[in-house]
């Protein structure tokens, strides 16, 4: 429906469609991020010996998060004195809107895509590198000595992270001989490539916690040290805005590990079959957004220094090891 | 040329790693530390002047708050130098409910100590279980006094409370339990890359340093310095009890980690054995005059707190108050390393090394 839809020429009516689409996947993501930081709470509690959130809404807290957004919508919005100003206000807007521009090229089902776009992969991770941009912004515009710290930390340590996680994914692009995402779930139909690119699967998940910002990687914010980092002096909701980006960041990243290694809508075994696309998405999807909980509620910080190194001593070599291996082997076995 | 300059930065008296209100103001170098100056007195109630208008049973309550994360070993500290000045024999079975209140009370800082270390380095889950143990301690205590911080439990001569039906029996049961508790810890935290790689040669001292600055406690025995009062200067019944010095060499931020967790292994040790020889019967307060007045002299005791040597020096013109009270608080000595140690390292270390020290600002500010 959607191929027919992007080959058709330009008219009122399929603007209207997609508009309508992009609505309910923008209702699908926020809906995602409310119940995301409810879940991520709600896990960190039971990992931590106590319960989360289980007062507002019911049993399980359900309206919590809507609650705190309600609180951050109509707090007062303060901008400091010394600030820079226009930057100030514009920061939060650079961060968050890659996180949702990404969303596009990502296949949910076979049929569920928006941008069936050769370069997919490419374009992924060419507009999720702007959203540094809006961290350090932020934190040079707060002209708060820790917000710069947080911000200048967050441009070393995105941008050194950007090249394994690219260099990584060079594993699977040449098994596949495509950028596209919808081709590489497709090639994945007789064995996930978490099988065939295990070391690419660990580097790139690793260096997709160092782009999200989580624990152990969370540098850029790290509480006990530089208080909140970057957004130190952000309240209401432009504070929101940073963090609706970490998050849909993680429904995009999760999406895309999905998508790349775990053979995105495709059942596991072909008996499975059965069950709709959607579903197998969805299971993978969250596993892999549980594994960022765990690992948040188990791991303590890295040392900045030893962040850099780490990126480039240790992931960025073992990524380019694998792109030869895996030259190696295509071309003697293949 | 690019033009650099260094940066002031106020860490505290407002900062999550600060452990109450400290403030250190250091001078930056993009992150490396050029100078650090500890900036302390943000608590500072006057203890000791107050001291000076107030009955000896009075000054208790006091010196809760001075380390309030082991106001147990505060409480002995003054009642052990009075009772030096009258020269008064504590009841056996006191003594032993004073000794055991006070391991449960090194535990239980212990284990915040530990906890909140954990948690400057950026983990969470560690914190809220050695939150969740110290909560039990927490509770013993508070069927022991009445209150689950601030205990006011010791007296002149004794202890006000005796030990509830069953109280020893719950400690019994509570030492296997951390024992197995411990085992848990090692396993999610002292093995942890990550964790090594922030603390492992960070803030390294030298025992002549340590002895110099006049450090004592955890901090003392990470060099390798074999001084505990518990074994050294026994008081109370600290002779009656086997148990061990636990020293490091390494004399690092990991050394200290692993020091205190030692001390709390090496105090379910004295805990077991005290619920062994806890006698069945006894007096808890030996006899002692209403109106307590600390014959004419001085006296200085020190006593073997979870963060170091805390020391009482009382001088009495034979009044039931006293002339001049002194506490010597060791979170305060073991701070003044801290300039020192901070230079050339970058701020991360600053946590690091100052979540290392174990310092409670109650104590520090007096």
């Amino acid at each position: 429906m959607i191929e027919d839809l992007l080959q058709s020429s330009p008219g009122l009516m399929n603007f209207g469609i997609f508009f309508l689409l992009a609505v309910v996947l923008l209702l699908v993501v926020l809906g995602f991020v409310t119940y995301a930081i409810l879940a991520e709470r709600k896990v960190l509690g039971y990992m931590q010996a106590r319960h989360g959130p289980n007062q507002l809404g019911g049993k399980w807290g359900l309206l919590q998060t809507v609650a705190d957004v309600l609180k951050l919508l109509i707090k007062e919005d303060v901008i400091p004195k010394a600030a820079d100003r226009p930057l100030f206000i514009i920061a939060p807007i650079i961060a968050f809107t890659p996180a949702f521009m990404v969303l596009a090229t990502i296949p949910f089902t076979d049929k569920f895509q928006f941008a069936d776009i050769g370069v997919g992969l490419l374009y992924y991770i060419a507009v999720s590198g702007m959203t540094v941009f809006g961290m350090v912004l932020g934190g040079w515009a707060s002209n708060n000595k820790y917000a710069l710290l947080g911000g200048m930390r967050a441009g070393a340590q995105m941008i050194s992270y950007e090249i394994p996680l690219v260099m990584s994914v060079l594993g699977v692009i040449l098994l596949t001989g495509s950028l596209n995402l919808t081709d590489i779930v497709l090639q994945q139909e007789h064995g996930w490539f978490i099988l065939y690119q295990p070391i690419a699967f660990i580097v790139f998940f690793i260096a997709s916690i160092a782009e999200l910002n989580r624990t152990p990687f969370d540098l850029p914010e790290s509480e006990n040290e530089l208080v909140a980092g970057y957004f130190v002096e952000y309240s209401g909701f432009r504070w929101a805005f940073f963090m609706l980006t970490e998050y849909v960041y993680m429904f995009a990243m999760s999406s895309l590990i999905t998508v790349i290694f775990l053979g995105g809508w495709l059942p596991p075994l072909d008996i499975l079959g059965f069950i709709p696309g959607a579903v197998w998405f969805a299971i993978k999807f969250c596993i892999v957004v549980f594994v960022y909980m765990w690992l948040r509620a188990t791991l303590p910080r890295f040392r900045i220094d030893r962040l850099m190194e780490f990126a480039w001593k240790v992931l960025f070599p073992v990524a380019l090891a694998n792109i030869f291996l895996t030259a190696l082997i295509k071309t003697l076995f293949f | 040329m690019i033009r650099t300059e260094e940066m002031l930065l106020n860490v505290g008296p407002q900062h999550p790693s600060t452990h109450g209100v400290f403030r250190l103001v250091v001078k930056i170098d993009g992150e490396i530390i050029t100078e650090a100056t500890p900036v302390i007195g943000y608590l500072h109630r006057g203890t000791e002047k107050l001291a000076e208008n107030l009955q000896y049973t009075q000054i208790i309550p006091y010196t809760d708050r001075m380390d309030y994360l082991s106001a147990m070993t505060n409480n002995y500290v003054i009642c052990h130098a009075v009772e030096t000045m009258m020269g008064i024999q504590v009841p056996e079975r006191a003594d032993f409910l004073r000794v055991m209140a006070m391991e449960l009370g090194r535990i239980a800082s212990h284990l915040v100590a530990w906890g909140t270390y954990i948690l400057d380095l950026g983990a969470t889950s560690p914190f809220i279980y050695a939150f969740r143990d110290r909560e039990m301690i927490i509770n013993m205590l508070n069927e022991l006094s009445g209150a689950r911080l601030t205990f006011n439990y010791m007296r002149v001569g004794g202890v006000k409370w005796d030990a509830p039906e069953g109280w020893v029996d719950g400690v019994r049961e509570f030492v296997p339990y951390l024992r197995e508790q411990l085992k848990g810890y090692h396993n999610l935290v002292s093995g942890n890359e990550i964790f090594l790689d922030r603390v492992k040669g960070v803030g390294v001292y030298s025992k002549e340093d340590a002895i110099n600055y006049s450090l004592s406690g955890p901090n003392l025995r990470s060099t390798g310095v074999k001084w505990d009062l518990r074994k050294d200067e026994p008081y109370s019944i600290y002779d009656r009890f086997d148990f061990n010095i636990v020293t490091r060499d390494e004399g690092d931020c990991l050394a200290r980690y692993h020091v205190r967790l030692e001390e709390i292994e090496e105090s379910l040790k004295i805990l077991e054995q005290a619920c062994e020889q806890f006698p069945a019967e006894g007096e808890i307060m030996a006899k002692v005059p209403k109106i307590i007045k600390a014959p004419k002299g001085e006296a200085f005791v020190r006593i073997e707190s979870p963060r170091g040597e805390i020391g009482c020096y009382i001088s009495s013109d034979g009044k039931k108050e006293p002339y001049r009270l002194k506490f010597r608080r060791p979170s305060f000595y073991n701070l003044q390393i801290l300039p020192k140690l901070l230079v050339g390292e970058n701020i991360a270390n600053l946590i690091a090394i100052l979540g290392a020290v174990d310092i409670v600002l109650g104590e520090v500010d007096g």
